[in-house]
């Protein structure tokens, strides 16, 4: 593709020299990131902290791969001092304080948090049962329960919101980008320029795909590094690589929706104007920010139209929710056809000239 | 041989406005060809239609024989336009500007950068396109527009909006430009840049032709009367009205003015007087081809 290299490389510069839209497209993005993350850090659905005083062979002596189990749910530390640990207790500081007196556990616990302390009184209620049969000699029990934590619903915020907010960055970078070059590009006769050098249009139109595509794959790395980092604990699930092609798909899609606010305005400010109007409430509607579990069955089937939904839901069912690599075809289908669909109305408007 | 331009009754209306109205001119290979006219005659909607970036309502334009419009990508490297707003990329170097034109072509980096010196940018070539004054500008705007070594150029108002100097300098280069072979087709509202560009003008009024020639052709055929000019009160007026058969005398108490067709004899009778003090002799202009044509005063 004849001049698809140097267009592509002029567009490229033209962007990492604009402070302007490296701040929208990276810096504003990660800053809701690093502040949404560091807020509700702590507001998931975290383990039950108990205290263990004395030895608690019930506890001590399980075998490793029940005490795991237990860790799933339970965080057991010793306590040093009896009457410290139980002071905890009241002040909601643990759920509860358990000690093994001779042949009887005893939970203490606060009856104001009753969701937790049914939690440990459940936990280590099953397992003195477990310690019963054993020592009744019963080896293989009639029944087995093994806990396995289900992933989907309840994501950790850090997990949700990763793919989320980088859909939404992804979105506004390609859709801004998109008009803002188309406009920029029109009213600085670079567009006419262009027409008169015998470079196809479709080399141009490919080198802003390229670099937009470029971007998001940028975007998608610091996002991603960031959010891995300890502090956020972001846990990628196997097949994240799945990802990449949402993240294409949907910036092809968005670019389609920036060309056709591009094709539309005639400056670069009633550009970013119907840019923003388009992404800013898509990413409210589309679960971006949050979850839209509990939003009234209308917005969630007006979100089921927004391409930036799909973004988000391919790119955490394959990130995040550790699902298979095929469960993103939906969306990327989705997508283009939301691209295709887009561009053709595109066409329809576009003008070389703004005059 | 073939002419490198043939234009036929190009018509053009935007709206109710009949921007260009029958125009038609050749221009032949070599030639340094300029449309001379003030704002909204027509020159950029003509000139447009002649690069194939507008559909003409009507007429014909061949290019080398071919037609440019739709987009002709044969034509295509054969010509370089500078338009009128210089189109410049966003945040890219004068040189980085450069290259990414002549590569749009297949053309060497290498080659590019020479353009540089030729238009003398040499100093400029990291400074950004935003900080370049005007006539860094159109220099650079000109290079990106020759840096493919077009056969034919054409410039829309280069010279607009610079000083006397960038302008001096400027007709320097596009001198240099059509000495090279190259065919130059110039659009202009400065009288003096057609007379001392182009070898034939087109004077271009209301979106017509009014005259083509070269200039001191379209002046000679004007048969316009000398100005000569001295100081105020040098001589009394009766005295003055008697130095030629023809001659018509005005003394705005600034200078004392003779208009005649017959010169000799009144710088003669003038120097016989003693009476040349602030002497200028004016012939006939470009201005006065367009006051005579038009019947009004040239303003651009
Ligand atoms: N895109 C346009 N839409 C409407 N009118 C136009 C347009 N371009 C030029 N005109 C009008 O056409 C006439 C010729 O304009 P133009 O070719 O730009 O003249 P020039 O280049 O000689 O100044 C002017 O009256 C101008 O206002
Ligand atoms: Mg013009």
């Amino acid at each position: 593709m004849k001049g698809f290299v140097s267009l592509s490389r002029a567009m490229a510069l033209g962007f990492f020299r604009d402070r302007t839209a490296l701040f929208f497209t990276i810096l504003f993005p990660l800053m809701f990131l690093v502040l949404f993350g560091g807020l509700f850090k702590s507001a998931g659905v975290s383990k039950t902290d108990v205290l263990e005083v004395g030895a608690v062979p019930v506890i001590d002596q399980l075998p490793a791969d029940a005490r795991a189990g237990v860790d799933q749910v339970l965080t057991i530390k010793p306590a040093g001092d009896r009457d410290a640990a139980l002071a905890k207790v009241r002040k909601g500081d643990v759920a509860a304080v358990i000690e093994q007196v001779n042949g009887q556990v005893v939970v203490h616990f606060s009856a104001a948090d009753q969701v937790r302390s049914g939690t440990v009184t459940s936990v280590v209620e099953s397992l003195v049962q477990q310690a019963n049969l054993r020592a009744a000699g019963v080896s293989t029990p009639a029944l087995a329960m093994s806990a396995q934590p289900v992933e989907d619903q309840s994501l950790q915020p850090i997990q949700y919101m990763t793919p989320g907010i980088l859909g939404w960055a992804i979105a506004s970078g390609a859709t801004f980008g998109a008009a803002l070059t188309l406009v920029s590009w029109r009213q600085k006769k670079i567009l006419r320029r262009l027409r008169l050098s015998p470079v196809p249009l479709q080399s141009v139109i490919g080198a802003r795909v390229g670099v937009s595509i470029v971007i998001a794959l940028v975007q998608a790395v610091i996002f991603v590094g960031v959010a891995l980092l300890p502090y956020f604990g972001l846990k990628l699930s196997g097949s994240w690589w799945a990802g990449i092609p949402v993240m294409i798909a949907g910036t092809l899609a968005f670019l389609a929706i920036g060309l056709l606010a591009g094709a539309a305005a005639k400056t670069p400010e009633s550009a970013s104007a119907i840019a923003n109007l388009i992404v800013l409430p898509m990413a409210f509607l589309s679960g971006a920010f949050f979850p839209l579990d509990s939003a009234p069955g209308w917005i969630r089937a007006v979100s089921n139209v927004l391409p930036l939904k799909h973004l988000v839901s391919g790119m955490q069912d394959v990130m995040v929710r550790g699902q298979g690599p095929a469960a993103v075809l939906p969306e990327v289908g989705i997508l283009l056809g939301f691209c295709i669909v887009v561009t053709t109305a595109a066409t329809f408007l576009f003008k070389w000239d703004d005059i | 041989m073939q002419p490198a331009i043939e234009v036929g009754e190009l018509r053009k209306w935007y709206g109710d406005i009949h921007a260009v109205d029958g125009v038609s001119f050749s221009v032949q290979p070599g030639e340094f060809f300029g449309i001379l006219g003030p704002n909204g005659a027509g020159k950029t909607t003509t000139l447009e239609m002649v690069e194939g970036l507008r559909e003409p309502d009507s007429g014909t334009v061949r290019l080398f024989g071919e037609s440019p419009w739709p987009r002709n990508p044969k034509l295509l490297p054969r010509i370089g336009v500078q338009l009128q707003a210089s189109a410049f990329f966003e945040r890219l170097t004068a040189r980085e500007q450069l290259r990414l034109f002549a590569s749009l072509y297949g053309v060497p980096t290498k080659q590019a950068d020479e353009w540089l010196a030729l238009v003398g940018l040499e100093d400029m070539a990291g400074v950004r396109n935003e900080k370049l004054s005007g006539g860094q500008q159109q220099r650079l705007s000109i290079a990106c527009a020759l840096a493919h070594n077009p056969d034919l150029v054409f410039l829309d108002e280069p010279t607009s909006g610079l000083d006397p100097q960038a302008r001096r300098n400027l007709w320097e280069l596009l001198r240099g430009i059509n000495e090279q072979g190259r065919t130059v087709v110039l659009t202009t509202h400065y009288l003096d840049e057609a007379e001392s560009l182009c070898d034939r003008v087109a004077i271009m009024d209301h979106g017509r032709i009014l005259q083509e020639g070269p200039p001191a052709a379209l002046v000679r055929g004007l048969d316009s009367p000398t100005r000569i000019s001295v100081e105020s009160g040098l001589l009394p007026l009766a005295e003055a009205a008697t130095l030629a058969g023809d001659v018509e005398v005005d003394d705005d108490g600034v200078s004392l003015t003779f208009a005649t067709r017959t010169p000799a004899p009144v710088l003669a009778a003038l120097a016989e007087r003693d009476a040349l003090r602030g002497l200028s002799v004016r012939g006939a202009t470009l201005e006065d081809v367009f006051l005579s044509l038009t019947g009004r005063e040239y303003r651009a």
